[in-house]
């Protein structure tokens, strides 16, 4: 169950082995969470943050394969997590960068990033808030991003992807009102991870440990969306409603 | 039919359940027999603060609508009551005829069916002990079938503390405390730090029926732990000025006051809590003897303004309960020191001397210092901080309140509750299917051994 600082016992966490779903899970340990259900595609990388999450404290940690671009599968995987008894809160955070120089000219590598991205996304959605509409309670936090907020002429494909899962969930939440089901979406920023290495980070950059940390908190306040860092909210009500000549021509 | 949202009084952790409304003790029974794969529990008022008389997914049953009795003795106080049956109707029925309840929380609105659950005290536990000591007889609707329990019974026992996880209470007979006026004597003292406090309840709540200090625990150095301590007992006819004789025995229930339906998070913070921390101090007089107060506004002030746990917002706010056995007092002080601090602030404390336990295992008072907080969710560190005050209260053979609990780390429950083993396997007979739950079961583990 969650507790009164909305602390879950129980995790489930899909698209395990990144950086910001490691840092989330990690905090999660630290408080309250004993049962882990991990779940990703790279099955020793999983392993490995099974193994670091043992450590951290967690007494129940399993593993469960799962490929998001696969969405046929998605129900059986997250019946086979609910199995083991209630989950309290799942975190949907797997996704891709793409290439966007080469997904614009490649009508395949674009649609296989639209179904990892967005497809993958909306049939985990919709599976987690029927086991979670029937148990009578849990949390869902989803990693959406600022780059769905508004489509940039560098990563439009990637971004369009952020913006379909955004208000899917938006969506989604307003669906759960009264079923003791929430929803939380983060949209961070820039994040220095091993998706991003290589890049120049963005103005207003931050880490996985901040996006944790700021994900319990919006939890603990009963938030609906937050941006990570907060001050990108106000960031992103300007940058959306700039002229598109303009937008497009600003080196972000 | 649709779920509904609950939470408990604290407003935290909502989730959703079939509510359901049984008219009868026979329907209770048959609810009980059909329930599904996620269980029932009842809930009576709603009073306790966290997710006892919560059950996500699964059934509650609302005990307040069941057609009960309320017959009182005239002659002996021997009351039969309705488990669903609030203390504010007992006490409207009762005080005009000569007899109060053995024991009041600090509200009125709760059920008969909780008082036994929560197996509640009041300020006169060091005195009467706690409810379930009153009790001579208890219908109890379970799973196997309807008990009728005595004393004599384990199922009584794992009954009274037992969270409502062990049955239905339909109904129970309740000895009532014969009273001559709707009236209490109080001396008031206030006390300057928190030994003084200590000291002055060690050496003269005997004196006392009902004893209880509002403890302020946002004051630091010399002054932690002041406190205003108000003791007394039910006023005797001639006790009464002239004028309210006439009407010794009349009782007002009514609210006088309604909180409005919303308030902003943090409207209670650490400057406006400690300014009323501080006032309330301040406006206690040093010492006072024999000041007469109505029963409503000795025991019950907060019901005075109805609906008040919504001041708190829409994050809640929790309250923390803890008894550590006389001779920790070391570990109190660190409680109180720590909640000093003041990252958490807490409105005034209530501190208690308990007397002797009953023989419920899981019953909450044992004897020594009680200490309960109110503290608004919200800030970072509240979570922590109260791990950190378990650690110290399960260190010093203390336990804090499952009526009250909404946060506890599952794994220091059968420290505090040694006895919890004995309790599994009463309940697990009245209850072999697994049927009665609760979210609060669900999340400390209280009816499973996870070893």
């Amino acid at each position: 169950m969650n507790d009164a600082t909305s602390s879950p016992q129980s995790v489930l966490v899909l698209g395990a082995t990144s950086d910001i779903a490691r840092a989330i899970t990690r905090r999660l340990v630290e408080r309250r969470a004993r049962r882990i259900v991990l779940a990703g595609r790279d099955r020793a990388g999983v392993e490995r943050v099974a193994e670091e999450m043992r450590e951290a404290g967690a007494s129940d940690v399993t593993t469960v394969a799962f490929d998001a671009a696969d969405v046929g599968s998605h129900r059986e995987v997250i019946d086979k997590a609910f199995a083991g008894g209630d989950i309290d809160l799942a975190v949907v955070a797997f996704g891709a960068l793409g290439d966007q120089s080469r997904d614009e000219r490649t009508p395949e590598a674009a649609a296989a990033l639209v179904t990892t991205n967005f497809t993958g996304a909306v049939s985990t959605g919709v599976a987690l808030a029927e086991r979670m509409r029937e148990q009578g309670h849990g949390a869902i936090v989803v990693l959406s991003s600022v780059a769905g907020e508004r489509a940039r002429r560098s990563n439009f494909i990637y971004g369009s992807t952020k913006a379909g899962l955004d208000a899917f969930y938006q969506g989604l939440a307003d669906s759960l009102v009264g079923s003791g089901v929430r929803v939380l979406v983060v949209r961070p920023g820039f994040v220095k991870t091993r998706m991003t290495e290589g890049m120049k980070p963005a103005p207003l950059s931050t880490t996985a440990e901040e996006v944790a940390e700021a994900v319990v908190r919006g939890l603990e306040r009963g938030s609906g969306t937050i941006w990570v860092p907060g001050p990108l909210r106000a960031v992103m009500v300007v940058l959306r409603h700039l002229p598109r000549p303009v937008f497009r021509r600003l080196p972000i | 039919m649709a779920p509904e949202l609950l939470t408990g009084w604290g407003r935290t952790a909502p989730t959703a359940a079939e509510v359901l409304r049984p008219r009868s003790p026979e329907e209770v029974s048959e609810l009980l027999a059909a329930a599904g794969g996620r269980g029932v529990i009842a809930r009576g008022l709603g009073r306790s603060y966290g997710d006892a008389a919560q059950n996500a997914g699964g059934a509650v049953i609302d005990t307040t609508g069941v057609d009960a009795p309320m017959e009182v003795d005239p002659d002996t106080g021997v009351a039969r009551l309705g488990g669903g049956v609030s203390l504010d109707a007992v006490m409207r029925h009762a005080l005009p005829r000569g007899w109060f309840v053995p024991v009041t929380p600090g509200t009125r609105q709760v059920t008969v069916g909780g008082a036994v659950a929560a197996d509640i005290h009041g300020k006169n536990h060091h005195h009467d002990g706690s409810f379930a000591t009153h009790v001579s007889a208890l219908t109890l609707a379970t799973p196997a079938g309807v008990r009728r329990l005595g004393p004599d019974d384990e199922l009584f026992w794992a009954t009274a503390g037992g969270m409502g996880l062990t049955g239905v209470v339909t109904e129970a007979v309740v000895r009532l405390m014969p009273v001559e006026t709707a009236y209490v004597w109080v001396d008031t003292d206030r006390t300057p730090d928190l030994d003084s406090t200590l000291a002055l309840m060690a050496a003269s709540d005997a004196d006392y029926r009902y004893s209880v200090a509002w403890i302020d625990c946002l004051t630091r150095g010399a002054s932690m732990g002041r406190s205003v301590l108000t003791r007394g007992d039910h006023a005797s006819l001639d006790q009464l000025p002239q004028k309210a004789r006439g009407a010794a025995l009349s009782f007002s229930s009514a609210a006088r006051l309604a909180a409005p339906p919303w308030a902003p998070a943090g409207l209670l913070n650490r400057l406006s809590i400690r300014a009323f921390n501080e006032a309330w101090y301040r406006k206690a007089p040093r010492r006072q003897r024999g000041r007469i107060h109505s029963i409503g506004s000795f025991f019950h002030p907060l019901d005075g303004v109805s609906g008040w746990n919504r001041l708190y917002g829409k994050r809640g706010f929790l309250q923390y309960q803890l008894v550590v056995p006389f001779g920790a007092e070391d570990a109190l002080r660190r409680a109180v020191e720590r909640l000093a601090r003041g990252d958490c602030p807490s409105f005034l404390g209530v501190l208690k001397a308990f007397g002797p336990a009953d023989p419920g295992p899981l019953s909450f008072p044992a004897p020594g210092w009680t200490l309960a907080l109110d503290l608004p969710v919200g800030p970072p560190t509240l979570a922590s901080l109260l791990d950190e005050l378990d650690e110290v209260v399960a260190g010093a053979g203390g336990r804090v309140y499952l009526a009250k609990d909404s946060r506890l780390r599952p794994e220091l429950v059968e420290k505090m509750y040694p006895r919890l083993g004995e309790w599994r396997a009463v309940r697990a007979a009245a209850d072999p299917a697994g049927v009665l739950r609760s979210d609060l079961a669900r999340r400390l583990g209280l009816l499973e051994d996870t070893k």
